[in-house]
């Protein structure tokens, strides 16, 4: 019977747009939330957005900037491509996601200037390229422009938090290995340093993008062997 | 012997044989095994036998190549470290020294790497491969002495992981293991992979630097900084120059080349165009020096093309590096031109970018990447010749 019904619902939602007995958090609702986490993470599933992974996790604490930009971005811009979604010409769409999307970058970029000027120097060319970040406009492109606004709020909160734990992941590891700390914060203690008798020294290969890279591999490698749905025939 | 195999045969192998309670581990026996004795399994299709040597065999051969510039490089350790704390020495006490830095490096790049490869074949259920046995020679050989045996562990374990675990073990990686290790040292710890202090072990002799002008620097980092090198090219030739350990000696770099040519399996293609490659750019290289920017580089210009083919790891790269048969090209035209563009990279890169003196293990690793792609137009060009002469012979008939 449950089964039923459940098939029933997915046809209604097929054709009907709006659903206003279904609860905010339904199943489906929170599949559009966990769904980026793992199963299909805009980075190491889909490999999008891989250029921002590779050049903003030097550190920890730009990559936490540059993920709750692409947040900020990724949400709103999902919300207000789907309000529109009945009145964009089809032909024109891409154009208007564009604007849409290069407003809300232009916010965050003068709000970072304004807040956080160190970091917004870090990150320099990049905030401005989250405009052409692949996982924003294949969001819009592929969701938003057909789904309601409650659901692709979902979908961009669901995705953003998709990019921001792996480039935190591999932040993490960048920093730690590679400068000794975290959020600047010095956690292999000095006496540890070879300079000063000890027996560690940091790893310089960690700061170059190469090995930004293998850390991404690594994190799909770990992935796919523990996620059995992602293991190719 | 014989006794020991049938022991084992009867004892050991039911052990381990499908159903029994090690069958996990069979990998691990199976290698021990075969390492041993020739393995019992006949072929059972129609098979063509060119030659008896099997991977083992190969991989033995290459090693036996090799200790010729061990021991030199083992005599030589300990020669430029009684020679910079300005003690005399014997013979035999400067390789005891050496020994005993050197070794260490051995068995810390053969355990680490041999385990990492049992592991994974373990948990694979993959049959050992032998891929690693010269790989674990060559990496203590291309590291300079004073190296932290953690790093080198480090690399070892890089260089097994993802230059060779991740493409699907022995035979399948796109780039030279060994070099991929040292390319990993060298960018991840800079400062104990170049520069002058890292060539000589002087540990526990603070203090005790009486000698005059004493440098640490190899000859190839001598002239890429300042444009003159205390070591003359019979140093360079003969190897006691500082290094890695067992890059400097050409002399022993020649014994090994005599016997990997000798038993067919290095290639001579790819040595002789990397020599020739190597001597091309040095004769650019000396008729352009005039023009050079800056006195130290022209200087380092100007060297004698001969001189470049004796220093730094040139010699050993091209003896045991490039020919590795897996990561270079595998058409024989592809060699040559395979072997020639390591040759004439290696030494642009040291003459051009004073911060990467060793070139050769980029040269080659750059060159290992485009192995297949040289393979991809020989091949082609073959198709082509072989359709043109199709339509000619149908055309006459």
């Amino acid at each position: 019977m449950a089964d039923v019904l459940e098939k029933k619902e997915e046809a209604k939602d097929l054709l009907v747009d709006k659903q206003p007995k279904e609860p905010l958090f339904s199943k489906k609702n929170r599949k559009l939330l966990n769904d980026p986490l793992n199963d299909n993470n805009p980075i190491t599933v889909q490999v999008l957005g891989i250029c921002s992974a590779l050049a903003i996790t030097v550190k920890l604490y730009p990559a936490l900037v540059m993920s709750i930009s692409v947040l900020f971005v990724m949400a709103a811009g999902n919300v207000i491509v789907s309000l529109m979604r009945n009145f964009i010409p089809n032909r024109i769409r891409i154009i208007v996601q564009l604007v849409v999307v290069a407003s809300l970058v232009a916010l965050v970029d003068q709000v970072l200037k304004a807040f956080v000027y160190d970091v917004s120097k870090e990150l320099s060319v990049f905030v401005g390229l989250i405009i052409t970040n692949c996982i924003i406009m294949g969001r819009l492109e592929a969701f938003a422009l057909g789904n309601s606004v409650w659901r692709s709020f979902l979908d961009g909160i669901g995705n953003a938090f998709g990019y921001a734990w792996i480039l935190l992941a591999v932040a993490f590891f960048r920093e730690l290995l590679g400068s000794g700390t975290l959020f600047g914060f010095q956690i292999i203690p000095d006496a540890w340093y070879l300079a000063n008798g000890g027996f560690y020294s940091n790893n310089g290969f960690m700061l170059l993008p190469p090995m930004a890279l293998i850390t991404v591999g690594i994190i799909i490698w770990v992935q796919r062997a523990r996620n059995t749905k992602l293991i190719e025939e | 012997m014989k006794a020991l195999h049938q022991f084992i045969d009867s004892n050991v192998h039911p052990l381990f044989k499908e159903g029994s309670k090690l069958e996990k581990y069979w990998p691990v026996y199976d290698g021990f095994y075969t390492f041993l004795f020739t393995p019992g399994h006949t072929a059972d299709g129609k098979a063509h036998v060119r030659d008896g040597v099997d991977l083992k065999r190969t991989m033995n051969t290459v090693i036996t190549a090799l200790i010729p510039t061990l021991l030199f490089g083992m005599w030589n350790v300990g020669y430029h470290h009684f020679n910079a704390i300005g003690i005399d020495a014997t013979f035999f006490e400067q390789f005891l020294f050496g020994a005993i830095k050197v070794i260490p490096m051995v068995v810390v790049s053969y355990g680490v790497g041999l385990g990492i490869e049992f592991l994974f074949c373990v948990i694979k259920g993959h049959q050992i491969e032998e891929g690693y046995l010269v790989s674990g020679m060559l990496i203590p050989l291309i590291m300079p002495v004073d190296l932290p045996l953690w790093m080198l562990a480090l690399s070892v374990a890089f260089a097994v992981i993802i230059g060779k675990e991740v493409f699907g073990g022995t035979g399948m990686n796109i780039f030279n293991p060994a070099l991929l290790a040292r390319a990993f040292a060298f960018f991840a710890y800079p400062t104990y992979m170049s520069g002058d202090k890292v060539w000589i072990n002087t540990t526990g002799t603070e203090g005790m630097m009486a000698v005059d002008g004493f440098s640490g620097a190899t000859a190839l980092g001598e002239y890429a900084t300042t444009g003159v090198s205390q070591y003359s090219a019979l140093d360079a030739f003969i190897g006691i120059i500082p290094g890695s350990v067992g890059e400097t000696s050409v002399i022993a770099i020649m014994l090994g080349a005599g016997l990997l040519l000798f038993t067919g399996i290095a290639s001579w293609r790819i040595m002789l165009s990397a020599v020739v490659g190597g001597v091309v750019m040095g004769l650019i290289f000396n008729a352009v020096a005039p023009f050079a920017l800056s006195a130290e580089q022209q200087a380092f210009m100007a060297v004698p093309f001969w001189q470049q083919l004796v220093m730094g790891g040139f010699a050993f790269g091209v003896v045991y590096m490039a020919t590795d048969p897996v990561s270079g090209s595998q058409t024989d035209t592809g060699k040559y031109v395979y072997g020639f563009l390591i040759g004439f990279l290696s030494i642009m890169i040291r003459v051009f970018n004073p911060a990467y003196p060793e070139g050769v293990m980029l040269a080659i690793l750059f060159m290992n990447t485009m192995a297949p792609l040289v393979d991809h137009y020989v091949i082609q060009a073959n198709i082509k010749k072989r359709e043109q002469r199709l339509a000619l012979k149908t055309a006459t008939a």
